[in-house]
């Protein structure tokens, strides 16, 4: 019996693949390479968005998102919160006798827009600062009248506040620059840089962009983790075949291509869903906060720098569940021979 | 690679296997295979055949001895340069161990894309090596919808597609009518006659009439019987181009 037709013109295995002839060109391996890996794609079943690993990255991605939105969020109501209060002081004129208040912080206006880099200088109406003493006196507290008959609140001794700018931060040595100066006029003015009284605030925001990072870390951690069980499993599953393309001759690079591949797929089905979902809860938020139309919330608002940040995490996602993939079937294969 | 500067193919010197802490399974096994030549490895159940092939097709490696493959000394070749080894050798498993997701076609075609050969080049061979083990008509079929004879000629189909310079099989008629048996003999030695070095285990005595240039490897209790000393110092022969 004769061997098949095309049987003895064929070249072994082991013979290096030359050129085929005129259609050898970038472009036709270009296709053959991608009917190729396409085939060689199918030597282990490809069970796409059956197993938990698609819907398990779509959550991760999706916490992950909305953890790095509020990390930034939080970065940006800091930063815009710095960058207003970074220059900005505070003058309080203590001073019983009302009148007397009044005149020093004229004189003390007076003084401090005449000191060089010191701008926007104004004198808090006293409107305003009924305003900030409203929540702790109420409303009525006008009419409350003292044992004389008189207006208790007239008389309490709020301090005049005159708001100031400064051209740079409000660093220790000009606020002790512009007291020894006010000093001088009118000892009864206290100096205060405006990020003071916000420093608590920031220690927060900067704690809680903290937890927001590790939480990110955790989250990308346990994506690694489940990508790293799938994979055991799926390896499990399809030992015998892994067994039969490695006896066949296929090397560790080619069959962990087939599972890195199979993952990469599966990775970016699920992160672009744990994306799309992140997107639109994280918009509606924003959308939430920015009607609350509080100065320190709305500077939290992201911008497209942002959501490119934010889009970063799904392409790292992929990146991390395909080198996961890799790492566990090439870890597995050097047990076999 | 080329073959050993000697010409042999396969060189066995003094091997021993064991599976963990049992007894050996192989001792002392010597033997050379050069190109061209048929071999029939026979023995009683239990003797050894099977663990002998595991370590021809570079499944195992050995717990003692040396062993030689196209002139490369395999048990200290790094694993990674074990492929290339592996890609000259065409392998029938007793189980057939065909991919049960993948159709007939798919499956003889497996060697050629695990070696890289362009899906324009392989689906030509493929077609007439299954319609060459007469199953033409069965190419899209999965293994679990063909029967244990089908099944053993697409294992043999994928062994050989590949024009391996060394084809091990083992039991490879087993589950064939005696007719396909003779056929598929007679496709080892066509194989052979292009220079393929065979080596098929069998306990079908009449198998072994069917080739009279073979010679026969004879396992008993893990030792290879070789009173002339013709397997470990086989004569030179003429062989078929490689």
């Amino acid at each position: 019996m004769d061997e098949p037709d095309s049987f003895a013109t064929q070249r072994r295995l082991s013979e290096p693949a030359g050129p085929t002839g005129p259609e050898d060109n970038a472009g036709t391996d270009r296709r053959r390479w991608s009917r190729q890996e396409r085939a060689q794609a199918q030597i282990v079943p490809q069970e796409r968005l059956q197993g938990p690993i698609p819907w398990v990255i779509a959550i991760m991605v999706g916490l992950m998102v909305i953890a790095a939105a509020g990390a930034l969020a939080l970065r940006n109501t800091g930063r815009a919160a710095t960058s207003d209060l970074a220059g900005g002081i505070t003058v309080q004129i203590v001073e019983a006798r009302p009148e007397v208040r009044a005149r020093l912080a004229e004189r003390a206006a007076l003084v401090l827009r005449e000191q060089p880099g010191v701008s926007d200088v104004e004198l808090v109406p006293q409107g305003e600062l009924d305003a900030l003493v409203e929540p702790w006196l109420g409303q009525d507290a006008p009419e409350i009248e003292d044992s004389a008959g008189g207006s208790a609140y007239a008389d309490l001794p709020v301090p005049a506040l005159i708001d100031a700018r400064l051209a740079g931060p409000a660093d220790p040595a000009r606020l002790a620059a512009l007291r020894a100066v006010l000093q001088r006029e009118v000892p009864a003015a206290r100096v205060d840089a405006q990020s003071t009284w916000l420093t608590p605030v920031f220690g927060a925001i900067e704690s809680l962009t903290w937890l927001a990072l590790a939480l990110i870390v955790l989250l990308g951690l346990a994506t690694g983790a489940a990508v790293l069980l799938a994979a055991r499993t799926a390896l499990g599953n399809n030992r015998g075949t892994i067994e039969i393309v490695h006896l066949l001759g296929g090397t560790d690079a080619q069959i962990a291509q087939i599972f890195q591949r199979s993952t990469a797929i599966d990775a970016a089905g699920g992160s672009i869903a744990g994306f799309a979902a992140a997107w639109i809860v994280v918009v509606l938020l924003g959308r939430t906060f920015g009607a609350l139309q509080a100065g320190l919330v709305t500077g939290g608002a992201l911008g497209w720098s942002d959501w490119a940040v934010l889009a970063l995490i799904p392409v790292g996602a992929v990146a991390l569940a395909t080198l996961t993939a890799r790492w566990t079937v090439m870890r597995a294969l050097k047990g076999m021979l | 690679m080329t073959a050993a500067a000697g010409g042999e193919i396969v060189q066995f010197d003094n091997v021993g296997l064991r599976y963990e802490s049992s007894r050996e399974v192989l001792s002392d096994v010597s033997f050379t295979l050069y190109p061209g030549s048929f071999y029939f490895l026979t023995g009683a159940s239990g003797a050894g055949k099977t663990s002998l092939l595991r370590l021809l097709y570079l499944a195992q490696r050995p717990s003692r001895g040396v062993v030689r493959m196209f002139g490369t000394d395999t048990i200290t070749l790094p694993r990674d340069r074990l492929p290339l080894l592996r890609r000259r050798l065409g392998v029938v498993f007793q189980d057939f161990r065909l991919v049960p997701h993948l159709s007939a076609f798919d499956n003889v075609a497996l060697p050629l894309r695990v070696a890289g050969v362009a899906e324009s080049e392989l689906a030509q061979p493929v077609r007439d090596m299954l319609e060459w083990v007469g199953l033409a008509d069965r190419m899209a079929a999965r293994p679990a919808t063909l029967s244990g004879g089908e099944q053993q000629r697409v294992a043999i189909a994928r062994a050989v597609i590949g024009r391996p310079q060394l084809l091990v099989a083992d039991e490879p008629t087993g589950n064939v009518d005696p007719e396909m048996a003779v056929k598929l003999l007679r496709l080892f030695e066509a194989m052979n006659r292009l220079g393929t070095t065979v080596v098929v285990a069998t306990h079908d005595a009449h198998l072994l009439r069917q080739v009279p240039d073979s010679l026969i490897m004879r396992l008993d209790r893990g030792r290879l019987s070789d009173p002339t000393g013709a397997l470990r110092y086989p004569p030179r022969r003429a062989v078929g181009p490689l």
